[in-house]
């Protein structure tokens, strides 16, 4: 087989990014050789993003900007979050035009899949369904404690502890047949014994997140 | 092959030692041929219990260690011809029972036995687990307290995920609920939980369920066991879960208030 002179391959580095704050130069060249001066090991040889957010109003020259940090052997690889103004003169000087990860946010991990669980979890006993919804047909015990990267279904008395949403997906429930549970999570947000009693008494019904608070949603019996 | 039965509970002083040996005699009584064994090592009192306190020369961890054969430590029973006991030692550390050790007695005594009764210690140290690790069906014994219920939640774990059975992928362990200790009077009251609520949190068949009894304590105190006593409640309850252990179909009894009088009935209380 002919080996390819080109191959294009997806790889993520960490770059850091410096925030231009103000739009006067001599100010901006003025504190980056006080922070020189501290860390020089720091800055010297990396590779840049500006983040020109704070930049977007003024007019600012980009040229000028750039040839201020290149003296300082600071290397610039691309822009952030610049203006449509600032992004046209970016593509000019040759530097990329980068969305940053807030922007571009990765998908949380969804669950993929469903584990399934077919007998009663008893007091001892822990369960994790790791990137998939948990299932189980049958009660979870005092003592017990089940965990899924995505929802909790319990068919049968939730007694134990649940804990959904384990890796951050703020859309997943928990949903039993009867909850008593000693304590419910969502994506890290939780209630107590008590506080979920304050809602329910042992009922059918589904624990979500509102925002940054738990609730709960009776279902009919 | 002989049926190994283990009665167990996580919570300590429920009434399984009081169960084994009704059970046991019971099964012997069947015709059963039945050996109870004494899992309790350093804390003996099955042999008090059956009354064979005073013939005790060697015990279960003298044979697993080699230096008596089955049949010099094995106790035969004097009411029943088919009922063998085997004690627990008194000094021994726990650390003895191994499971290599009591599987070949488990093994030896499987040849020539119907039914093999392990009375489980409380817990779940070595010894609990050792008892119930080679188990076919397990007496999970209960009384009808939330702590009580929580241990027996517990050890319904254990025999799913730390028995032979479990370990093998072989079919599970038939698991039993016993109730033992049931006042019927302090269920009304809600001082205790019902048979209802206990079957419903643990999820298991019921067997039997034996109230609280003077009988009981009168018989362990003269080394008897309590099913021996047929004019007692509790000796008649523990009929019945042998009976249904040997697949009978027995209904409950003694887990309602015992009847008032007519005219309590007639004028309310
Ligand atoms: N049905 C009953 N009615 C009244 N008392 C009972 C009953 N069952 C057991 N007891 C009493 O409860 C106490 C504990 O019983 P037993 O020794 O059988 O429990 P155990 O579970 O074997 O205890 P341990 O965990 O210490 O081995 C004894 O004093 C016994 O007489
Ligand atoms: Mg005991």
């Amino acid at each position: 087989m002919i080996k390819q002179n080109l191959e294009l391959k997806a790889t993520s580095f960490t770059l850091s990014v410096l925030y231009i704050n103000n739009s006067n130069l001599d100010s901006v060249a003025n504190e980056l050789d006080k922070k020189l001066a501290q860390a020089p090991q720091f800055f010297i040889g990396a590779p840049l993003v500006l983040n020109l957010s704070a930049l977007n109003e003024c007019n600012v020259d980009l040229v000028a900007l750039k040839s201020l940090l290149v003296e300082r052997q600071l290397i610039i690889v691309g822009v952030t979050e610049a203006s449509a103004n600032l992004a046209t003169q970016a593509k000019e000087l040759g530097l990329a035009v980068m969305k940053s990860g807030k922007q571009a946010k990765a998908p949380t991990i969804v669950p993929r899949t469903t584990k399934i669980v077919k007998q009663n979890v008893r007091s001892g006993q822990q369960i994790y369904a790791k990137e998939s919804d948990l299932i189980v047909f049958g009660a979870v015990g005092n003592g017990a404690e089940v965990i899924a990267d995505g929802s909790i279904h319990v068919y049968g008395a939730l007694r134990g502890k649940a804990m959904a949403g384990a890796a951050g997906d703020n859309n997943s429930v928990i949903i039993a047949s009867s909850l008593e549970a000693e304590l419910v999570s969502i994506a890290g947000q939780y209630w107590t014994a008590d506080s979920l009693q304050q809602h329910c008494h042992a009922q059918r019904g589904c624990v979500r997140l509102e925002g940054e608070t738990l609730t709960v949603e009776l279902l009919p019996q | 092959m002989a049926q190994i039965i283990v009665v167990t509970s996580g919570k300590g002083g429920v009434g399984k030692t009081t169960s084994s040996a009704a059970i046991a005699t019971g099964l012997a009584l069947k015709g059963k041929k039945t050996v109870v064994i004494d899992f309790d090592i350093g804390l003996r009192n099955l042999d008090l219990i059956m009354g064979c306190e005073r013939r005790v020369v060697y015990d279960f961890v003298n044979v697993i260690n080699g230096e008596a054969n089955l049949n010099q430590a094995m106790i035969k029973d004097k009411r029943c011809e088919n009922l063998f006991i085997l004690p627990a030692s008194q000094t021994r550390d726990k650390d003895a029972l191994t499971k290599e050790g009591v599987g070949k007695v488990l093994d030896d005594l499987a040849k020539d036995f119907d039914y093999i009764v392990c009375d489980s210690p409380a817990g779940i140290e070595q010894g609990a687990m050792m008892a119930l690790y080679f188990a076919d069906i397990a007496i999970v014994t209960t009384n009808p307290e939330v702590s009580s219920v929580r241990d027996s939640d517990r050890i319904l774990g254990m025999l799913q995920s730390r028995s032979r059975r479990a370990e093998q992928n072989l079919e599970p362990i038939k698991e039993y609920l016993l109730l033992t200790r049931y006042s019927p009077n302090r269920v009304k009251t809600g001082e205790m939980l019902s048979v209802e609520d206990v079957k419903e949190i643990l999820a298991i068949q019921l067997l039997g369920v034996i109230p609280e009894s003077q009988a009981v304590l009168k018989a362990s105190n003269s080394g008897v066991p309590v099913i021996i006593d047929q004019e007692s409640d509790a000796g008649l309850a523990y009929s019945d879960t042998v009976a249904r252990l040997l697949g009978e179909d027995v209904p409950l009894r003694f887990v309602t208030e015992e009847k008032k009088g007519f005219l309590k009935r007639i004028f309310g209380s």
